[in-house]
């Protein structure tokens, strides 16, 4: 897995990446009661704000952790956006994309860089 | 009353901390970092914003059972003088609420106006026979002081008490946690004050809170205070409950939090607070008026008023937080109106929030709309409170 300084989680499968965010992440944020996801095939940009994530304590935005579209998006968390809190960095992925550089990902920090980096 | 969280609103996903520094700290301070809460800032206190529970199970917690909450931060002030009924009179000028009325061993709601009209804090008064005691939020403690002080001294002495703490224990099974304390707890009702030996203290146990349901708030001497939480939360039934949701339990129950859903420029006629105006104090009672700004507010109560406090039932799943505008129409240009509490009602199981709009548009049932990250969402004028309260009457 790789990570970004957004607090993000980026697992290869295939020609996609799978992002959600971490652990640490969903345990800040607390209860996550609203989630807005990307549509299937939105080309997006790094940065761009593509979910909305609402917790008990206040709204947060994900941003496109890459350049990149949007694949596939995990609409069981509009229904049950609990999900993230519970499995944050397995079953509660938010979004797959198709990465336009893969060698982007070396550049994002390994679990032990991450580790550091939240101390 | 008051909330405000360290929130993590920046337009990124933010999970750094806040930086605490030149706070105060409760008497509790050492239990609940031992008992692992997020402390934060809140007026001017580091206080728990959740413990390891989160929001949401310490929210249903007290719903269910029953959640301890430290308030140590509001203001305890003792108002005293030779002549008891001296003191209610005083009070009464600052005051729209029937203090010399208020029967001994009994709490009432009251709120600070201001020559304008607007409420200045909102507060529980009580009378304990030969004074009164009164609390007030921590936010506004030292204008509450020294508003009393410049108003009712030297007839009247104004004590900010700082020996003691205040507990809220809250909750369907508080009063079944603390009759093992003191029996006699069973005996009051909503809004009864008493004074009861607890745990080796002299504790001024009022039946009332600010959650909706039924519960206690416990004035504690500062010596006693931690031994007294750590005995109420070794009860299965009891956990502590922090600011986040304190604040989501006072909203469901539709109850104002000070500088949000009140405040200097708002009247208690649009903040819906006038059942807390008794009939003595308003138009052809025998002591109407006579309190800061009762032009306005008596003249309101007559002719009504162009904005009210509603409570507001989004449609969707997305939270309408505090500033969100209110449209008439998906289309209309000009905001109606503006929530200024809202977020997730555990209880309630969605969104949930309260503010004002133009009269012509506070009827229960109106359609709305409230303008999310530019988009326009369906929210209807709902009927407060979201829950229905759980008092001993």
């Amino acid at each position: 897995m790789k990570f970004t300084e957004e607090h993000e989680w980026l697992r290869v499968e295939g020609d996609e990446v799978v992002v959600g965010i971490t652990a640490h992440a969903a345990e800040q944020l607390g209860d996550v009661v609203f989630i807005e996801l990307p549509e299937e095939g939105t080309m997006v940009s790094k940065d761009d704000e593509v979910v909305v994530i609402e917790s008990v304590k206040a709204a947060s935005d994900i941003l496109a952790p890459l350049d990149g579209e949007i694949t596939e998006v995990n609409e069981a968390l509009v229904e049950e956006p609990g999900k993230v809190n519970e499995d944050p960095e397995g079953d509660a992925w938010f979004f797959k994309m198709k990465i336009e550089d893969m060698s982007a990902l070396d550049d994002l920090m390994d679990e032990a860089d991450y580790k550091k980096y939240i101390g | 009353m008051e909330y405000a969280s360290c929130s993590i609103t920046s337009t990124r996903l933010n999970v750094k901390g806040c930086r605490v520094s030149d706070l105060k700290r409760t008497p509790l301070y050492d239990l609940h970092v031992a008992l692992g809460a997020k402390m934060v800032p809140f007026a001017g206190y580091e206080m728990p914003v959740q413990y390891s529970l989160g929001v949401m199970k310490e929210h249903l917690q007290c719903r269910a059972a029953a959640g301890l909450f430290d308030v140590s931060h509001m203001g305890q002030v003792i108002l005293r003088s030779d002549d008891p009924e001296v003191a209610k009179a005083a009070l009464e000028r600052l005051i729209p609420q029937d203090v010399l009325g208020l029967g001994e061993g009994r709490q009432r709601y009251g709120f600070f106006t201001n020559d304008a009209g607007g409420i200045e804090d909102d507060l529980m008064f009580a009378n304990s026979g030969d004074h009164l005691f009164v609390v007030v939020n921590a936010a506004c403690k030292d204008a509450d002081v020294a508003r009393m002080r410049a108003a009712l001294e030297p007839e009247v002495t104004v004590k900010l008490l700082e020996n003691r703490a205040l507990l809220a224990l809250q909750g369907p099974k508080a009063e079944a946690v603390l009759v093992e304390h003191h029996p006699s707890v069973a005996e009051m009702r909503f809004m009864d004050v008493a004074t009861v030996p607890i745990a080796g203290a002299e504790c001024w146990v009022s039946r009332s809170g600010y959650t909706g349901e039924d519960g206690y708030e416990i004035s504690v001497p500062v010596a006693a205070a931690t031994d007294l939480a750590k005995a109420l939360l070794a009860h299965d039934d009891v956990e502590a409950i922090g600011l986040g949701a304190r604040d989501s339990l006072r909203l469901e129950a539709g109850l104002c939090l000070y500088g949000h859903d009140i405040e200097a420029t708002t009247s208690p006629v649009e903040g819906g607070l006038t059942w807390g105006i008794q009939k003595v104090r308003r138009a052809g009672g025998d002591r109407a008026g006579g309190f800061p700004g009762a032009d306005r507010i008596l003249r309101e109560m007559a002719e009504g008023v162009s904005r009210k406090r509603v409570g507001l039932l989004p449609e969707g799943r997305a939270p309408m937080r505090e500033g969100t505008a209110l449209f008439a129409s998906a289309e209309a240009d000009t905001p109606i109106g503006a929530v200024t509490s809202g977020g997730f009602g555990p209880t309630v199981g969605a969104p949930v929030a309260m503010g004002y709009v133009d009269a012509g548009h506070a009827e229960i049932g109106a359609a709305l709309f409230g303008e999310v990250r530019g988009k326009r969402l369906p929210v209807s004028v709902a009927k407060l409170p979201f829950v229905a309260a759980g008092f001993k009457r």
